[in-house]
């Protein structure tokens, strides 16, 4: 009954079609192999993209007109074409690719690849392999530095963060972090990187110049076991005074002071949150929550989940257009 | 406060000369057995590298992150053969600068080895031996246990038996001594969490071949025989390490019943289809490296070894005695694919670890179950807590 209803309600969108300038989510579910997109204005989905095996990372192109979703279990990237929603092409990412990123100039991606301990790097214009960097055990976290020079990738039984000198694609620096880590993200500044351990249940606050962890966000949840604090997803706002982690099991957003690394409150959200993306204004993040299945909607001002909306069967990735 | 010093002092190993100097070499031992036990299932006999397999990919694994530490990690294997002193081995591998020694051996012969190398520092790995007493009144301090125990795996069964409503037992337990010390770690875990064992019927091992041509035929009729006229019950629950019968019983029992323990639905550290919180990614590096899938002998002796691997690199060290203190500490936890850290229970070196539930093509559930809670860790619920321990360590 509610599939229909949501089916019913997407044709009627289809043919009053997409006001123009309607900012999208694109929100990858894990187990049924789709990416549900959502219009922010009416917080409704519009369409369901049937796409690869697994997907999982999945970013918006810089120009904001084509979204790439790892797709993992086809050991492929696949390009959607945002104007009409449609997969139009596939990047040659290595085996089992889960998370990636791409330069602030939208030409080189580098990708995550779990199976073979190794960052793939993409010429985006030309969608052609172009090099290797071998890191640690199970490669996962991506992020790079606003200046572009640092790539980070974080490995997960190595539990390290590998600092990346995107010029020469060398090492050049490794920090240990608590186990499992699976996110890293980079302050505007590019003053602290951040780093979430999904087993060890911290944030480590690294200094990018020096390579040292410098402190670490701890949760602690009344009422709650620890081993439930995964933190996984983190987003921060473009003034760098607010970071939002997801905490995973423990079904919670971690709102965090990004100057003092302290906790200031937590939001109850759905089952396993996983990771987050802001709209262009600021004004909401989207969380999407692995194992019920929905996406919840935080009023970033307010602090509070105003809103929550169903997707498909574990949703896992998400992203918005920032103009 | 530890950790972040282990990162800065693993930083300052790359970022300097060090890089260049020889790098730290740590060395762990694996000692097993030779000759495999002939199961019932053909297609669930062990490998001869059983266990060894598993050890071998955390080898790898930790040498990935040596390389970036300047530690190597390196494994020497030794079989015994029928005869053979543990005591002795054990002392052979320490002499060859085995500072660890993973260990797959009946309780007994485990024992023989720990004490033999105990004023060396040598700090055994138990991968292989489930026996709850290892853990209990024969726990030893330089004895940490990557396997689970019996008590554990019994619990792990019962609690799912409970949240399913299969409250009603029928046990068949088996006529050797490792049978005898399942039932009564199943009767423990349905005393502990509310089943009850209906009724108790022994299967007397009367010998006989595992493989015959006309097999199917006779224990089609035997085995609906056996358990005829049983009291009302929810799920029958075999008690059959020394793989006898267990794995005739399903779709043979007289009254149409779900078989559990040692067939049907068996508890277990690890299984070929677990593919939950990213254990995809482990189980295609270990069918890569061995062309095999991987069982939880192998997962055992991975994560002993790991635990090793993640010691030496948090602690920056290859001395066995502080990475035993890094271990037996509270910043100790490693990560295994099952959802959660795991950690050791400081009082009897026992590795706190989910309980998987397959049916053999399938993880069924993973315990423990929500709802069975623990003031310290709902780990704790499975197996032998602290304010039961026998265990005395010195």
């Amino acid at each position: 009954m509610w599939h229909r209803c949501l089916l019913a309600g997407t044709a009627v969108w289809l043919a009053a079609a997409t006001p123009a300038g309607a900012v999208m989510a694109y929100v990858s579910n894990e187990k049924s192999n789709t990416v549900s997109v959502i219009d922010t204005d009416t917080w409704a989905v519009t369409k369901t993209i049937k796409v690869g095996q697994r997907p999982r990372g999945i970013e918006f192109t810089r120009d904001g007109k084509f979204v790439m979703v790892a797709v993992g279990d086809d050991d492929t990237i696949q390009v959607i074409d945002a104007a009409t929603q449609q997969v139009v092409d596939t990047l040659p990412s290595g085996p089992d690719p889960e998370l990636f990123v791409q330069d602030a100039a939208g030409k080189v991606l580098y990708v995550a690849n779990e199976n073979d301990n190794t960052v793939t790097v993409i010429d985006l214009e030309k969608r052609v392999r172009v090099g290797d960097v071998q890191v640690g055990v199970e490669p996962e976290g991506m992020a790079i530095s606003p200046d572009g020079k640092i790539l980070i990738n974080t490995s997960e039984t190595t539990n390290m963060a590998h600092f990346i000198d995107t010029a020469t694609r060398q090492i050049v620096g490794n920090v240990l972090v608590d186990s499992r880590p699976r996110f890293a993200e980079f302050k505007r500044d590019g003053s602290e990187l951040w780093v979430s351990s999904e087993i060890g249940g911290t944030v480590s606050i690294i200094d990018p110049a020096k390579h040292e962890v410098t402190g670490k966000i701890t949760f602690s949840i009344p009422g709650l076991r620890r081993e439930a604090v995964q933190p996984v997803g983190i987003g921060m706002t473009k003034d760098g005074k607010t970071a939002f982690i997801a905490l995973g099991p423990a079904n919670r957003i971690a709102i965090v002071d990004a100057a003092s690394h302290q906790v200031t409150k937590y939001l109850l959200v759905g089952q396993r949150v996983w990771h987050m993306a802001f709209t262009p204004d600021e004004k909401y993040l989207l969380v999407t929550n692995g194992v019920s299945n929905d996406v919840s909607i935080i009023d970033v001002v307010a602090q509070k989940v105003i809103k929550t909306i169903q997707v498909g069967e574990l949703p896992w990735g998400i992203t918005i257009a920032q103009p | 406060m530890i950790r972040l010093l282990a990162g800065a002092i693993g930083l300052g190993v790359l970022a300097g000369s060090a890089l260049a100097a020889d790098p730290v070499e740590i060395g762990i031992g694996y000692l097993h057995r030779g000759g495999v036990k002939p199961t019932l299932s053909l297609v669930e006999q062990p490998a001869e590298n059983d266990g060894l397999a598993g050890a071998r990919l955390a080898i790898e694994d930790n040498n990935t992150t040596g390389k970036f530490l300047n530690q190597h990690f390196t494994l020497e294997e030794l079989r015994l053969k029928d005869g053979d002193d543990a005591a002795k081995a054990a002392v052979a591998l320490a002499d060859r600068n085995a500072g660890f020694i993973i260990v797959d051996l009946p309780a007994d012969a485990l024992l023989k080895a720990a004490d033999a190398v105990r004023d060396r520092g040598t700090v055994l790995f138990n991968a292989g031996s489930i026996d709850d007493r290892l853990r209990e009144e024969d726990c030893r301090a330089n004895v940490i246990h990557a396997a689970p125990t019996r008590s554990m795996l019994a619990d792990g069964l019962a609690q799912y038996l409970v949240w399913k409503q299969w409250k009603r037992w029928l046990l068949v337990v088996g006529s050797h001594e490792e049978d005898r010390l399942f039932a009564e770690a199943l009767r423990r875990a349905a005393s502990r969490f509310g089943a009850k064992i209906v009724q108790e019927r022994v299967f007397e091992d009367t010998g006989g071949a595992r493989r015959t041509d006309s097999g199917v035929t006779l224990i089609q009729r035997q085995m609906p025989v056996f358990t005829q006229q049983a009291p009302t019950y929810d799920v029958l629950v075999a008690a059959d390490e020394s793989e006898v019968f267990a794995a005739y019983l399903p779709y043979r029992t007289w009254d149409p019943r779900p078989v559990a323990g040692s067939a049907g639905l068996v508890p277990k550290s690890w299984d070929a289809a677990q593919d939950q919180w990213g254990a995809v990614q482990m189980q295609n590096r270990f069918l890569k490296l061995n062309s095999r899938h991987m069982t939880a002998l192998d997962m055992q002796a991975w994560t002993a070894a790991r635990m090793i691997g993640e010691a030496a690199s948090r602690t920056n060290s290859a001395n066995p005695k502080s990475l035993l203190d890094f271990l037996k500490g509270p910043d100790f936890s490693v990560a295994a694919f099952k959802g959660q850290r795991l950690t050791l229970r400081d009082w009897n070196l026992q590795l706190r670890q989910p309980i998987l539930l397959a049916d053999g093509r399938m993880v069924v559930s993973v315990s423990p179950q929500e709802g069975f809670l623990h003031q310290v860790s709902e780990l704790d619920t499975l197996g032998v807590d602290r304010p039961e321990t026998k265990c005395r360590l010195h």
